[in-house]
């Protein structure tokens, strides 16, 4: 570990239908530091991500995020939410970018609507975002005329726009060809060298080495 | 046999299905039809074909009876159309009012800028066409002849002008309270039979069978028998029988077809209007379902799916009458605010299942995204689910607004004249569908084909991009 930890997980337990999916998860995320989520399909890496992203209840442990702490029960109201949604950044497997705004404006929509940035000022920050990630000339297109990879970078581009401190990766090289997810891979390095933690759900062992740490999830 | 139609929607003293039997039809007409039956000889009976009123003349000519009886009307038109028989009742046009503007009202010149109800296609409608132009009366056209005494009493017509029989049943039916008939009458036209142009043969059979009853008494005694007997009806049977042929009434000339295209043009602007405040009012009323449906409180999403299923699970039809006759208790609503109240409540619901099924196609990744981002729930239905949700509406939108364009040809029933109401007023007049018919449906093409142009203009620009 680099550092204290940003992201506490303790004893973290999610029930479905009377079924541990999580049982007495257990992992810290230092700040800077990348840390891949393995194992099977249905293990529960996406189901840990999205307890720590506040979007799924959990039945029992503690997930503290950066000084916000989450408990057991359902997912607190949105207004509650403001200061995890400050710190926490999501790139949903298969992108979810908003299908009828341009890569540009995926990115700039929550700096202007909730961060209350001007037009102007959301353009540059979100125009230097897509040119780092190498889809800058995609500004203009819209998700459906965006390869996958062009889909995964602009996702990636838009969940960092607020500036999270963590942020949360779900199978982010699904849709990437073997170059792609090497030049990914160092872009999550340059982005964790600022001081940005991550904690990346993945079934890819190339990509994981890649990682500070790999902590593998085991079927309960 | 003697096959005849009638409407006995028309009710006694005309036709009237018999409160003893109802399979059997009863009133003068009926007995006047029976009377022909037995002049014709071939076994004397005569059988009954229930057909609208305002459809008998198309009906005679298509063969689907001989003989068209039920208050028909001798008119220019209709003579030089159809075979007509002598007159064989005098009927008078009278106007009605409240007690209250007895004192003010003589005749139709005192009603300037006043609403006056009649029967559609009638020689009463045209008299008030007529007065339109002259005198500046607005004339309102009504289905059946008892809403327009209704709304009479209740204010919201200034007068009712239609036959005497009409009105004296009307005044009848209400205790003799309500209105009253002025005395003077209008204008003068006569009852007649209605045969096919090419039956020429057996009208002049049927003439002849009612002269020999108006000779012989018999028409007199089913008058009386009806209580519509007066001293005018012998002055007319003593005129048909001393003329060998009756002259037609003229108590109205009929419009000749052209003159109909400027009351067409208003009646599509009638559509055009009643449809567009409709779905608008349509659209505002669904999203708020759809959103209650959606976010809202569990008594809420009861409430809204309630409403939903009521409306899509009874007739619009009912839902214009409740609207309309069914709360003058509570409130009278001016007929064209009811009519856009009924369609537009009623498209609401079927609107907010476009609505919510639109929303929950938005995939739910995407609100998840917002989420992290931080949006608010109603952040998220105006900036990402809302505008996609629109997309998703906007074909079956463009196809209901279409369907509630022809649906709007419904308000007729309570007085709006539009398109099509006003096309069969047409169609009567010119005694042909085809081309009233053929003027209807494209302007009726005119106004939906644009509509339906646009949004796949919109769907293509949003798909591409």
């Amino acid at each position: 570990m680099t550092g204290p930890a940003l992201l506490a997980i303790d004893r973290l337990r999610v029930r479905y239908d009377s079924r541990d999916v999580l049982r007495a998860l257990t992992l810290e995320v230092a700040r800077g530091e990348i840390v891949a989520l393995m194992g099977p399909s249905g293990v529960g890496k996406t189901t840990a991500l999205r307890a720590v992203a506040a979007l799924q209840p959990f039945d029992d442990g503690t997930i503290v995020v950066d000084g916000f702490a989450l408990g057991p029960g359902p997912v607190p109201p949105e207004a509650r939410l403001v200061p995890l949604r400050r710190r926490v950044g999501f790139v949903f497997q298969g992108h979810a970018l908003f299908e009828h705004l341009t890569a540009l404006d995926n990115v700039t929509l929550a700096l202007r609507h909730v961060l209350g940035k001007t037009r102007a000022e959301s353009d540059g920050i979100a125009t230097t975002l897509l040119a780092s990630l190498d889809v800058g000339a995609r500004a203009g297109a819209k998700p459906s005329q965006l390869s996958g990879g062009e889909a995964q970078r602009v996702a990636i581009a838009r969940a960092l726009a607020p500036d999270p401190a963590l942020l949360l990766m779900d199978e982010p090289t699904a849709a990437l060809d073997p170059a792609r997810r090497t030049a990914l891979a160092a872009t999550l390095r340059r982005l964790c060298d600022q001081g940005r933690s991550l904690l990346v759900a993945t079934h890819d062992a190339e990509f994981a080495s890649h990682a500070d740490r790999v902590v593998t999830l085991r079927s309960s | 046999m003697l096959v005849w139609g009638g409407d006995a929607e028309g009710g006694a003293p005309f036709v009237e299905a018999d409160p003893a039997n109802p399979a059997r039809v009863r009133g003068f007409d009926v007995e006047v039809a029976e009377r022909i039956a037995r002049g014709l000889g071939g076994g004397g009976t005569a059988r009954f074909v229930q057909i609208q009123w305002s459809n008998i003349d198309q009906s005679v000519e298509r063969g689907d009876f001989a003989l068209g009886l039920s208050g028909v009307e001798d008119t220019p038109a209709r003579r030089a159309r159809h075979a007509v028989t002598i007159p064989y009742f005098e009927f008078r046009e009278v106007l009605a009012v409240r007690p209250e503007d007895a004192s003010r009202i003589h005749g139709l010149a005192d009603l300037r800028g006043q609403r006056v109800a009649t029967l559609g296609s009638t020689i009463a409608y045209d008299l008030l066409l007529a007065a339109r132009d002259s005198t500046g009366i607005i004339p309102i056209s009504y289905d059946d002849d008892v809403h327009p005494y209704a709304d009479l009493v209740h204010s919201r017509m200034d007068a009712v002008l239609l036959d005497h029989i009409i009105a004296q049943r009307a005044l009848r039916r209400r205790g003799g309270t309500g209105f009253i008939i002025l005395p003077q009458p209008v204008a003068i036209g006569h009852y007649v039979g209605v045969l096919a142009r090419a039956d020429s043969a057996l009208r002049d059979s049927v003439d002849a069978i009612l002269r020999e009853a108006m000779r012989d008494g018999t028409l007199e005694q089913i008058f009386r028998r009806w209580n519509v007997w007066d001293d005018t009806q012998g002055a007319l049977f003593e005129r048909v029988l001393r003329e060998r042929a009756a002259k037609t009434a003229g108590a109205a000339r009929s419009a000749p077809g052209l003159a109909y295209l400027p009351s067409l043009a208003r009646a599509a602007a009638v559509t055009l209007l009643v449809s567009g405040l409709s779905m608008a009012l349509a659209v505002i009323v669904g999203l708020a379902l759809a959103s209650g449906r959606l976010y809202g409180p569990v008594w809420l999403r009861l409430l809204t799916t309630v409403y939903i299923e009521v409306i899509r699970g009874t007739p619009l039809l009912l839902q214009l009458f409740v609207i309309y006759y069914g709360l003058v208790g509570v409130v009278r609503l001016p007929a064209f605010l009811a009519a856009v109240l009924a369609l537009g409540l009623n498209y609401a619901a079927y609107e907010a299942e476009i609505y919510r099924g639109a929303l929950e196609a938005v995939p739910r990744a995407q609100l998840e995204a917002g989420r992290t981002l931080g949006f608010s729930e109603m952040q998220i239905l105006r900036l990402v689910r809302g505008p996609q949700a629109l997309r998703y509406a906007l074909a079956p939108m463009t196809n209901d607004f279409v369907a509630l364009l022809k649906d709007s040809a419904l308000v007729s029933v309570i007085t709006v004249v539009e398109l099509t109401k006003e096309t069969a007023i047409y169609a009567t007049n010119v005694g042909s569908w085809f081309v009233p018919g053929l003027l209807c449906a494209a302007v009726y093409l005119a106004m939906s084909l644009p509509l339906a142009r646009l949004a796949r203009r919109l769907e293509r620009r949003w798909r591409v991009a």
